[in-house]
């Protein structure tokens, strides 16, 4: 083939990235940086020190780290059983894992709604068997439950597939040589599962630090993360300039979270930026 | 020669239905080179998975310098293991890589940088330290491989198929390097390989298996000169086998054909397999020999040719110096020293075995 059709082939993709991802990235630079009269300002950057921003990020810089603390606590041991299974079919396995993908994620987060609502499905079993309600639904911590949930496969499945490249006759010679059960974990299994667990932070982190619709359901109007300032800037306020200066900012958070999980990857394997 | 280092009494294992090893009995003396030699399947890498303990035997008893390790965890054996894909950790140096066990021994620092010096010298592959893994070739991941191993003095060091993946020239250089390393380092090496050339080179002790039964045990001269059965023979180079009927003493009948040997006591008129090796096999004048036949196939070999001769219904396989163009007519002859005498196979699973050849 020639050059000019190979370069022919990719015009639809480059036309995507420009027209919807350099062009809009352009614009909320544009707008972050000058006033609604059109004159160059930082009052929208500083914004995010104004309290109810700063208190927004604060909580979803939080609510993003335990979450994704949590799915790697899930995660690590789920996948090191599946990885050992040694079934013929491995794929069968990862299919099961996906399956919830298979339906929008919107609709997982309003059956979640649904199950821990104070006279929902989980309330109503718990006082059928004479036990006390909870009432997580409107909290920080429904709002943690419901990233997990969303999230998880994405922890999950780096690290499976980084654990499964783990050859046998490695950790064969690791014991050959003298070492015990923990030893072989700590020196041979965590180091070359690390790449796994580290784009299971990055895509588990970034998208729950920048969440809002999982927040906006589950919190109920409660809790209010960047994330739901921003969208409230863009579609209630028509503030596009506060919006977007925002939106500048949790870039930067999310560049710089995902440059200092990466600088852990010795290897340069599973890097996703930088 | 010296005491028994490691003995396998009755040792039985099997994956489901397949069994790989039945009541095996061996033992291995100290500082010896054995090699387990045998076709895929036959039980050899199982045995020594056994005794590097990656394995459990299903029933029987592994000792070690006396003592009973059949259920000793890898990690607790005093030997170590040269694996067959290198198993070289990725995500560590050269030098990390022979460090593990030491490390893990809680050596000293000034010992373990020592010992890398030392143990890379051995191997030949000095200045190596900072190297990544996957920065080296295959022959040279082996080596580290093999450095890896014996910076831990281990008293033995098991081998598996080591030069397997290896060239040619490559797997002949490492076997002499191997022979050299045994010597240096004065410790027992158990050896596993299917290639028959690499067992007759280095080992002092070969074990030739098949079907999770030990064939023979032997020097390599013994298992070359005097096969104890058809496998063994066919095993260890081609050869000519042929069905024979021991006459009496000193006389055996094949192919029609009464030759004088040298072997006794096999009775009168008992059926026996004969062995005769194709550089043993000499070709004269059709009238000197013991029977005639016409040359059917010439292959240059380098040191030799190899022929296919067709004499009484049987096609002989002959290496020799000379040039016989294809279609000669020539008479064949064997001296009697070079005529090897075996009892037929009696046993069922002896039998079996040669079926399945």
């Amino acid at each position: 083939m020639s050059k000019f059709k190979q370069q022919f082939l990719s015009g639809p993709y480059l036309i995507w990235i420009i027209g919807f991802i350099l062009l809009p990235m352009a614009m909320i630079i544009y707008y972050a940086f000058t006033g609604s009269d059109g004159t160059p300002t930082l009052q929208y950057i500083a914004a995010i020190a104004d309290e109810t921003n700063r208190k927004a990020l604060g909580l979803s810089l939080w609510l993003g780290v335990i979450c994704t603390v949590i799915c790697l606590v899930l995660a690590y041991p789920l996948a090191m059983i599946l990885s050992n299974m040694h079934i013929k079919n491995q794929s069968f396995v990862v299919f099961i894992f996906m399956l919830p993908m298979w339906m929008n994620f919107m609709l997982r987060i309003l059956a979640w709604k649904l199950l821990l609502s104070k006279n929902g499905v989980i309330n109503s079993v718990l006082t059928g068997m004479g036990l006390s309600r909870i009432n997580i639904i409107n909290t920080p911590a429904a709002v943690v439950l419901g990233m997990v949930y969303d999230f998880f496969p994405f922890m999950l499945l780096p690290i499976y597939n980084a654990l499964t490249r783990i050859r046998e006759d490695w950790i064969e010679a690791a014991a050959d040589l003298g070492a015990g059960k923990i030893t072989i974990f700590f020196k041979i299994i965590l180091p070359l599962s690390l790449s796994g667990i580290i784009s299971g932070i990055v895509m588990v982190f970034v998208p729950s630090l920048t969440s809002f619709a999982i927040s906006q359901v589950l919190g109920g109007g409660h809790v209010l993360l960047i994330g739901n300032v921003i969208e409230q800037d863009f579609m209630q306020g028509m503030q596009w300039n506060a919006g977007s200066g925002l939106s500048f900012v949790l870039m930067i958070f999310v560049i710089a979270s995902m440059a200092l999980v990466n600088s852990f990857d010795k290897e340069g394997e599973g890097t996703v930026i930088c | 020669m010296s005491k028994h280092l490691i003995d396998f009494n009755n040792i039985s294992k099997s994956y489901g239905d397949n069994l790989v090893l039945d009541e095996l009995n061996l033992y291995i003396r100290e500082n010896e080179f054995l090699t387990l030699l045998g076709p895929s399947g036959c039980g050899k890498t199982t045995t020594l998975r056994l005794l590097g303990g990656f394995e459990r035997p299903d029933q029987g008893q592994i000792l070690f310098d006396g003592r009973d390790i059949t259920n000793l965890p890898a990690n607790e054996r005093k030997l170590n293991t040269v694996f067959q894909k290198y198993s070289l950790f990725p995500h560590m140096t050269i030098a990390e890589n022979i460090a593990f066990g030491l490390k893990i021994s809680k050596k000293s620092k000034d010992y373990i940088k020592d010992k890398i010096k030392y143990a890379l010298k051995l191997v030949n592959l000095e200045g190596f330290e900072d190297r990544s893994v996957d920065s080296l070739s295959g022959g040279q991941q082996q080596r580290i491989a093999i450095a890896r191993a014996i910076v831990n003095e281990p008293k033995v060091l098991l081998l598996d198929e080591p030069l397997g993946a290896l060239d040619l020239k490559l797997r002949q250089n490492m076997q002499y390097e191997l022979i050299r390393l045994k010597e240096e380092l004065g410790i027992t090496f158990v050896y596993v390989t299917h290639d028959q050339e690499e067992a007759l080179t280095m080992s002092d002790t070969i074990v030739v298996m098949n079907q999770g039964y030990i064939q023979q045990i032997g020097t390599p001269e013994d298992i070359y000169n005097e096969p104890q059965n058809a496998f063994v023979a066919d095993f260890i180079g081609h050869s000519n086998i042929l069905d024979g009927t021991m006459i009496k003493d000193e006389l055996v009948e094949i192919l029609g054909v009464r030759i004088p040997c040298v072997d006794k006591g096999f009775g009168n008129n008992k059926p026996v397999d004969v062995v005769i090796r194709p550089e043993d096999v000499e070709l004269v004048d059709p009238a000197e020999g013991y029977m005639e036949g016409d040359v059917t196939s010439l292959i240059f070999k380098g040191v030799h040719y190899e022929l296919d001769v067709m004499s009484n219904g049987y096609e002989w396989l002959v290496h020799t110096t000379k040039y016989v163009p294809v279609g000669t007519h020539v008479g064949i002859k064997v001296i009697p020293f070079n005529i090897q005498i075996m009892h037929k196979p009696e046993s069922s699973d002896e039998k079996a075995v040669e079926i399945d050849e």
